[in-house]
């Protein structure tokens, strides 16, 4: 019990500091509340007018995606962090504290969420300038946004344990985009999943980014009426496919990255 | 006293460099160990496992009578660390990064604030501990650094090359700051590859070299241990230097160098200052101009050169 207590207040301890850091460093923040403007801006004047959605406007159909891309971009900020901490050698300090084994972790997913809390208020209010709106109840809406917090605070433990394998940020501000480009656009994020070739398509259903936009859309009340009902199970049912995702990262990933950071040695 | 860090047969290998060979130490209650030794040595690999950073491969270690490697955790309620690199949070204010140690040592909100503000005062840092560390010198770091090590006033205290790379004035203020420690009960296990640093606070100094212990004692001991104290005199004509050796020859316990070109003449001796002021006396009553005369002890450089057959060379990164 008292273990617990201690990897609360450990945790909490670590997440007030990098909130204090998102302060300290604005061109940071900057950069997280600007990018997801341009995408908003991007992709609805250079590709709104090309692409055709049956029954809808791109807008509508895009902003979604949009906001799933841009959380999962977010979780290479997690990742950043800690590479960062241990190229500083402060995570030496940590190690050398009698602190709980989760926290710096726990504390770095957890402040993170700031960041994807921030971009999706500075991405909602875009969205709403450039003719996307919610057609759903409170409730619903609320449960989309909650529910692409949580597969970001997910895909953030992943991000965790490549910070802590990478050697330095640069690296991993690279390496991340050999993941995350692929699984943000090899989705319905932006065109519909099935007008991709066979093989594209196989993977665009079954990828829980498809299924979070998928799931997000439906909450938002984005989808068109007269739109036929996907055929893959993953997208039949995308707020459940999704929550198994957020389970199955957690679980293999949250492990797999407080190991390593115990027992990683000195990088520097 | 008791052992309060002790170590038999550290072994650690990264791939094909072994950086620990079968390290023995301890440290004594209350008292400064001194590790020295080039870059490379592995004095880092040794305080990295002793402050549960690392495992070792082979051998053991105790810290306040707690097994490094079956209760790290325990360990570390024990041991301040404070590394070559300061580990600090560039971002935070110098008081945020210590109230933040404390609050991981889980003094509760109200001790690690009065803790993070007795420190900075102690370190004369009460008014640099509002701004973000990024805007520090080197010397404030290092200090801020060191405090941090003392947030929960460890028994033990581990310093990494605690002044590698400051300025002298920064250096001496750490001393002291260090010496303050010590005076007050807190046993340090010390690494420098600076001879001086050792020599002003370690009580006993182990010389490693290639992961092994090659020497150990206390400086004064390790000093007499390599050879004599000698007096160095340089005279103002060399054509008196012949003459000045044939007259301190009689004080001589080993050979005598005289060397025409600097003019000065070395010449080994026993009994220290009694022995100089004769020496010059007899000098000055043959009329024989001196320009500089004193009594040289071997320094730990010399300790050093004899010992692992190669100076000691500081350079920028350790292992």
């Amino acid at each position: 019990m008292k273990e617990l207590v201690y990897a609360v207040n450990d945790a909490a301890v670590i997440a007030w500091r990098n909130v204090i850091r998102i302060r300290r460093v604005p061109d940071l923040l900057v950069f997280v509340l600007i990018s997801p403007i341009m995408f908003v801006l991007l992709f609805a004047f250079v590709f709104g007018n090309s692409i055709d959605i049956p029954g809808g406007s791109y807008r509508e159909f895009l902003i979604a995606g949009i906001f799933a891309q841009t959380v999962v971009f977010g979780a290479s900020f997690t990742g950043a962090g800690l590479a960062e901490d241990i190229q500083k050698g402060i995570i030496n300090r940590f190690r050398a504290l009698p602190m709980s084994r989760s926290a710096l972790l726990v504390g770095r997913t957890l402040s993170d969420v700031v960041y994807n809390v921030l971009s999706l208020l500075v991405m909602a209010l875009t969205g709403l300038l450039v003719g996307w709106g919610i057609s759903s109840s409170a409730l619903d809406a609320a449960t989309g946004f909650a529910l692409l917090l949580l597969f970001a605070y997910a895909f953030s433990w992943v991000m965790a344990y490549v910070g802590l394998l990478v050697p330095s940020v640069e690296v991993i501000n690279n390496a991340s985009f050999i993941v995350t480009m692929p699984l943000t656009f090899v989705a319905n994020t932006f065109v519909p999943a099935e007008n991709l070739p066979p093989l594209l398509r196989t993977f665009a259903l079954w990828n829980p980014v498809s299924a979070v936009t998928q799931a997000t859309r439906e909450l938002f009340g984005n989808i068109p009426p007269g739109t036929p009902p996907p055929e893959a199970w993953p997208l039949q049912n995308p707020v459940l496919y999704t929550l198994l995702w957020v389970g199955l990262l957690i679980a293999v990933f949250a492990p797999l990255a407080v190991r390593r950071y115990r027992s990683s040695v000195d990088k520097r | 006293m008791p052992n309060l860090v002790e170590a038999s047969g550290l072994v650690k290998r990264y791939r094909a460099v072994t950086a620990l060979d079968g390290l023995d130490l301890a440290v004594a209650e209350g008292s400064v160990l001194g590790l020295l030794g080039p870059n490379g040595a592995g004095k880092t690999t040794a305080v990295s496992i002793l402050a549960t950073l690392l495992t070792p491969d082979a051998g053991s270690a105790q810290v306040a009578g707690i097994d490094v490697v079956a209760k790290p955790h325990e360990v570390r309620r024990h041991i301040g660390l404070s590394g070559q690199f300061a580990a600090l949070d560039e971002h935070l204010t110098g008081f945020e990064n210590l109230f933040m140690v404390g609050r991981l040592y889980h003094l509760g909100k109200p001790r690690a604030r009065d803790r993070a503000v007795e420190l900075l005062e102690l370190f004369e840092l009460t008014e640099a501990g509002r701004r973000p560390v990024k805007t520090y010198s080197g010397g404030m770091r290092r200090r801020l650094d060191l405090a941090g090590a003392l947030v929960a006033a460890p028994p033990v205290l581990f310093l990494d090359e605690p002044t590698t790379g400051l300025d002298p004035y920064s250096r001496r203020q750490l001393w002291e700051v260090i010496r303050g420690m010590v005076g007050d009960g807190t046993t340090v296990l010390l690494t420098t590859q600076y001879l001086e640093e050792a020599d002003r606070l370690a009580d006993r100094i182990l010389v490693i070299d290639h992961g092994r212990a090659i020497a150990e004692g206390a400086p004064d001991e390790l000093k007499s241990r390599i050879g004599a104290e000698r007096i160095e005199v340089t005279v103002t004509d060399a054509a008196v230097l012949e003459e000045a050796r044939q007259l301190l020859a009689r004080f001589a316990v080993g050979e005598q160098q005289a060397d025409a070109r600097s003019r000065s003449l070395i010449t080994p001796i026993a009994g220290g200052m009694p022995v100089l002021s004769a020496a010059l006396q007899e000098l000055q009553r043959a009329g024989i101009a001196v320009r500089d005369i004193g009594l040289r002890r071997p320094t730990l450089d010399d300790v050093f050169l004899t010992l692992t057959g190669h100076v000691s060379a500081p350079e920028e990164n350790d292992e």
